[in-house]
């Protein structure tokens, strides 16, 4: 059976990401392409981060769905220039990201070639405060940094724009 | 290609070229990785892991390649479980032993600043793999460089206690950061095909980035010594047996086992 280009996106677009549901793998931004003839499909995917253990079991959910969808054989293909970056997460996937507790990128991704010593004051997810403070670079996995919201003190965390 | 050297000469210098930045970053990826379940804090104990992971991934990307470039059939696997201490060419820095919190944040900024600045370079690179690998890393290691540069000044323009532990770790470890900058001909090669800087011409960037880091610390940098170290050339220190020893134990254990 054969599968257009549109019916593979959105197979993908529903296949939420492994560590945060609340946003599919095409709201991250990391499927760079997709090519389909005669029922083969190929996807290029590029990691969020070099060690992120959710990679390979996103490659198993593309294989899975595609071939749900119909697809007879399914390649995917890593691809790391260009790397990925925070500004390919859609509008729609920030709010979505805020709704679900955790504080969207607030800023464009940093010239990587300079030292970041600033620090934004970031919006708490859950009474809307600036008044937060950092209380780790790293959270729970490596895309991610934990806060505290001073002013209605619990704790989120915010996905660090890189 | 030159006519005057062989092909696969010069394969292998590009091959070792490229191990040895992988090594290090697996290596003290391993390091790291010891501080799960011990860090003084629960934070700290995710950030090193985090940065672990960082390091453990760049590591598998660059292995992967260099046993490409290599085209002996060894895979990533391969070359982090079933080489030999004298196989290993990371700098010694990144097998000392963890020490205490000070000398792990000490070292893996080090380590970092020095990643950091070969990166950049590396973008440029005529192995579009390697320029690849730098263009993703460079952007994580730009948050362990923050991350542990803000841990360095804390402790060593904190308490009694915490400066002379950072100056003790300093002391300890800048010794080691000579290698770092000390080039040879696999250097030389790398530079002659395009395909990376040699590392004696990083040194300006790691001081300009480091060195303010030290001061706002209010470390007092150590005299210079003779002692220089030789694990890039394959020779290590005392530690890295043991190191090795307990990274490779499963995969030696079952050899070819899959999971």
């Amino acid at each position: 059976m054969s599968l257009t280009r549109e019916e593979a996106w959105s197979a993908l677009a529903a296949i939420p990401d492994p560590e945060i549901p609340a946003i599919s793998i095409t709201d991250l931004g990391i499927v760079r392409e997709v090519a389909c003839a005669n029922g083969h499909v190929d996807v290029t995917v590029t990691p969020t981060y070099s060690g992120c253990p959710a990679t390979e079991m996103i490659q198993r959910d593309i294989v899975r769905a595609l071939q749900a969808a119909g697809a007879d054989d399914v390649a995917v293909h890593l691809q790391l220039s260009p790397a990925w970056t925070t500004d390919w997460l859609s509008e729609d996937a920030k709010a979505r990201l805020a709704a679900y507790g955790i504080a969207p990128p607030q800023t464009l991704a940093p010239d990587a070639a300079r030292p970041v010593r600033f620090r934004p004051r970031i919006r708490c997810p859950r009474c809307g405060s600036t008044h937060s403070e950092q209380l780790s670079a790293f959270g729970a996995t490596a895309c991610k940094a934990l806060y505290r919201c001073l002013a209605c003190r619990e704790p989120f965390e915010y996905f660090k724009p890189i | 290609m030159t006519s005057t050297q062989p092909a696969g000469a010069l394969c292998a210098d590009h091959m070792r070229y490229v191990l040895r930045i992988a090594d290090g970053s697996l290596i003290l990826g391993q390091r790291l990785g010891e501080w799960c379940g011990h860090g003084p804090v629960l934070e700290e104990d995710i950030a090193l892991t985090n940065v672990a992971l960082d390091l453990i991934g760049q590591a598998r990307l660059l292995l992967t390649h260099a046993g490409r470039l290599e085209d002996r059939g060894r895979d990533e696997d391969a070359l982090a479980f079933l080489r030999d201490e004298s196989e290993f060419l990371n700098p010694t820095l990144v097998e000392l032993p963890n020490g205490d919190f000070a000398q792990s944040c000490l070292r893996t900024l080090f380590y970092a600043g020095w990643q950091q600045a070969l990166w950049t370079p590396l973008l440029q690179s005529r192995d579009a793999e390697l320029a690849a690998i730098a263009e993703k890393s460079r952007k994580e290691t730009r948050y362990h460089c923050e991350h542990l540069s803000e841990w360095v000044v804390r402790l060593g323009d904190g308490t009694d206690e915490s400066h002379a532990r950072m100056q003790s770790a300093l002391n300890y470890l800048y010794p080691y950061v000579t290698e770092l900058f000390v080039p040879d001909e696999i250097d030389g090669a790398a530079v002659a095909a395009g395909i990376g800087p040699a590392v004696d011409t990083l040194r300006a960037a790691w001081d300009a980035a480091l060195l303010p880091v030290l001061a706002e610390a209010t470390l007092e940098l150590p005299g210079a010594t003779p002692f220089r170290s030789t694990g890039r050339q394959g020779r290590h220190s005392e530690f890295m047996g043991f190191l090795l020893a307990e990274m490779q134990s499963l995969a030696r254990a079952h050899p070819g086992a899959t999971w």
